[in-house]
């Protein structure tokens, strides 16, 4: 059986296309990339969606907080205690329990128990809150001057907002930013983990990885795999956010742009 | 260790040593009856029996080890316990890669539980404990397989409507389905496995050798029937 | 009412439920020995990445770089198993040297006796120190990485002059190193050590991977549905509460060490020459 048969029967698995029965004996090489990368389609799938709708909530939730409104001030800063404050593999643990309860009550709960939909929803909800404590803390840090020179031109409330506050802290945030959304794509490996289960074994990268560790009893292939394509993975979120950051500091001269390090010190 | 005691040299001591070691027996303790953890937090169950008397037998001290399911057979070869002793069936695959005792369960059916008696056990949605004889089977028999880390997961998810039925050793779920009205074995038994062994590294016929006969011991004696059917873990020899 | 209450301390005190209790302790001290432990991996990162030789920097910044693109779960799924192969394989060279098997043997990984770390014959209580010993390892490798980062960076917010003027004094390399560079990166470097810190206590739960029993570990059995063949204390499935319970516990760590840790800010920005908002900035950058 050559790579390429196994690329065709096994490529696109994670979303049940392909071959049925997963492999069962004299593994390849070949057998661990095609399937990892296959459950690596998941990661991407999660971490993608997760990352754009969190963006929204996490600038609604960073105004929140800088808000005068104290009601408005105390929920968002709840939020972010609640989501940053406890550990992702607890949450979706207990989203999990919690959306079982749910469907009890009422069907249309029924789809938050599968991965694709719950376990999305706890990323969203994470990565928000994460995200919405560094466009935060790049709200704080606006300067002064810009928004002065706002007010004498006579923007305020929605213009001077999308056109100053807004750019200018999505600039600032840019660079912590990067580093939540690769946190944020490591984290989608521990949906099948913890809570979620794998239906017909269609699962992310991880649960190939261990499927293949469990069969092969051998950790050793597997898990290596397993990191090689989430280095790559990260070498493209870099460069991506990185021709963002390029794009939203395009009107700074040139030494003045800050450049775009992969430094994170951020992770759950 | 005991590849040492094969060679030679260390023949005239084996005796002596082999008498003081150390057996590491590794359990998953998640398993009613075969092996759990009490209210007092130690291992019990069937196995837990079963090992101290066999360990009495062959002479050998014994400890107890608990390991997650997924990670018993690498920890195994990787020479973290020296047996496994945790319902585990005698398979073809496994039998790859480590080696088994005799059986000291006969082989004994798994079966289906579900919450009602039309469940489709083709085409419907069937859980079981992932990497189990199991789950192998129900991916194999077409239907839709949702799998779990832990035994105890897969009947919550019958339970509460996540799957159809689920698909286990019918010792396990036989107390549950006793005790639960709304729980009821569906469909046929299906014969799996090779009965239930312990699991020995490759690299140690001796130990093997131990404990066989020590289970042979049990058997000829009528020992190991009355502990079966003390834990009602199975049909007896 | 009075029987259900009865019922619940009864419950709640079962040996297991001890074990369960003593569980958080487990977590509380895996943190308290990991966290300076990383620490030191991570100065060690951050001198070897300064390091002008450059196979030694390369080296320093390749151990930042690897263990901070992968995933930390798929770390710990293998780590713990390599680490414990590789200990004994060392031991295994320089104790058996005339030991002429091979020491893979198909899936198996054998060793001679002298070399089982710890001994075969040792009492349990030994191995499971050793268990606990390699998932500090593991956690000091992985974030020891973080801290390598932070500590790089910080090492490099020390202002400029501050190092021309020790080299002004006639100190070497080392002296300004150890003299002025160091008592100074630390300002620089707590913010993103008072991160790490948190994300320190965030990845404890999963030591349950590492093969130690934590409260991950005791919540799930404990959670789990009971038949009253086999316990005292039937119940159905509690796992809900059992985790709401370990949610709260980690909230309230996280905010006391929260707490904790903008005091100490404060107090370590007084009398330095920058103000702490400026720390902040700097080291977070």
């Amino acid at each position: 059986m050559s790579c390429w048969d196994i690329i065709a029967d096994y490529g696109l698995r994670s979303l049940g296309i392909g071959e049925r029965l997963l492999p069962r004996d004299n593994f390849t090489l070949c057998h661990h990339f095609t399937l990892i990368g296959s459950g690596l389609l998941w990661n991407i799938y999660f971490g993608t969606l997760a990352l754009i709708s969190g963006f929204f909530l996490a600038v609604a939730v960073a105004l929140g907080k800088a808000s005068r409104n104290i009601v408005l001030r105390k929920l968002a800063g709840w939020f972010v205690l609640v989501f940053r404050g406890s550990p992702l593999f607890i949450q979706f643990f207990f989203a999990y329990f919690l959306f079982l309860s749910l469907k009890g009550v009422h069907p249309v709960f029924s789809p938050f128990t599968s991965a694709w939909l719950g376990a999305l929803v706890v990323l969203f909800l994470n990565t928000a809150a994460y995200s919405a404590e560094i466009f935060y803390g790049a709200l704080r840090s606006i300067p002064r001057g810009d928004l002065e020179a706002a007010d004498a031109y006579g923007m305020s409330g929605w213009p001077r907002f999308r056109r100053i506050t807004y750019p200018t802290m999505l600039r600032l945030a840019w660079p912590a930013y990067t580093n939540e959304a690769i946190f944020l794509f490591h984290a989608t490996t521990l949906v099948f983990f913890s809570g979620f289960p794998a239906w017909q074994q269609k699962g992310d990268s991880l649960y190939y990885a261990s499927y293949l560790a469990d069969k092969t009893f051998n950790p050793f292939i597997p898990y290596p795999v397993l990191a090689g394509y989430f280095i790559l993975l990260t070498l493209v979120i870099i460069a991506i956010f990185g021709a963002i950051n390029t794009r939203l500091n395009r009107h700074l001269p040139r030494p003045m742009r800050p450049r775009l390090r992969f430094r994170p010190n951020l992770i759950r | 260790m005991r590849k040492l005691l094969l060679s030679a040299a260390a023949l005239a001591v084996a005796a002596t040593a082999s008498a003081a070691d150390t057996v590491r027996l590794g359990t998953e303790g998640a398993y009613p009856p075969w092996n759990f953890i009490n209210d007092a937090g130690d291992i019990d169950g069937f196995e837990k029996d079963l090992g101290d008397e066999l360990c009495r037998r062959a002479e050998l001290e014994c400890t107890w080890v608990t390991n997650d399911w997924d990670s018993i057979i690498p920890n195994l070869v990787s020479g973290n316990y020296d047996a496994i002793i945790a319902g585990m069936s005698i398979t073809d695959e496994r039998d790859q890669v480590i080696d088994f005792t005799q059986n000291y369960t006969p082989p004994d059916p798994s079966a289906y539980l579900a919450l009602s008696d039309g469940v489709d056990l083709e085409g419907g949605v069937i859980a079981a404990q992932a990497s189990t004889i199991q789950a192998g089977y129900v991916a194999d028999s077409g239907a839709t397989l949702v799998e779990f880390a832990t035994p105890e997961e897969t009947i919550a998810a019958v339970r509460n409507g996540e799957a159809d039925a689920v698909l286990a050793d019918k010792s396990y779920l036989a107390p549950l389905a006793e005790e639960d009205p709304d729980l009821m074995f569906v469909g046929p038994d299906v014969p799996l496995g090779g009965g239930v062994g312990m699991g020995i590294r490759e690299s140690d016929p001796e130990l093997r050798e131990t404990f066989n006969a020590a289970i042979q011991s049990m058997k000829d004696d009528g020992s190991l029937n009355e502990l079966i059917r003390k834990w009602e873990v199975s049909s007896t020899f | 009412m009075l029987f259900g209450l009865k019922w619940l301390s009864c419950y709640l005190t079962t040996g297991k439920h001890m074990a369960f209790y003593g569980s958080f302790g487990t977590v509380l001290l895996l943190l308290a020995i990991t966290a300076p432990t990383a620490l030191l991996f991570g100065f060690g990162g951050a001198m070897l990445a300064r390091v002008r030789f450059l196979p030694a920097s390369l080296l320093g910044k390749t151990y930042i770089a690897l263990v901070r693109g992968v995933p930390d779960i798929a770390f710990f799924l293998f780590f713990v198993i390599a680490l414990d192969q590789a200990l004994e394989w060392l031991m295994h060279k320089a104790k058996c040297p005339e030991w002429d098997e091979p020491i893979r043997q198909g899936s198996d990984f054998i060793v001679c006796q002298a070399a089982k770390v710890p001994p075969g014959s040792a009492p349990q209580w030994l191995h499971e120190t050793y268990g606990f010993a390699l998932a500090v390892i593991t956690f000091a490798i992985v974030f020891g990485a973080f801290a390598a980062n932070v500590l790089f960076g910080a090492m490099r917010a020390v202002p400029h002059d501050q190092l021309e003027t020790a080299a002004a004094y006639g100190m070497t390399q080392r002296q300004t190193f150890w003299r002025v560079l160091v008592p100074q990166m630390w300002i620089y470097a707590l913010p993103g050590l008072s991160n790490l810190w948190m994300v320190l206590i965030k990845a404890t739960p999963l030591l349950f991977l590492l093969g130690v029993e934590d409260i991950v570990y005791w919540a799930r059995d404990l959670g789990g549905a009971k038949t009253p063949r086999f316990t005292d204390y039937p119940h159905g499935d509690w796992r809900m509460w059992y985790f709401l319970a370990l949610l709260v516990f980690y909230l309230v760590f996280t905010r006391i060490s929260e707490i904790v840790l903008d005091r100490l800010m404060r107090r370590l920005s007084v009398g330095q020459a920058i103000s702490g908002g400026d720390a902040k900035r700097r080291a977070g950058a």
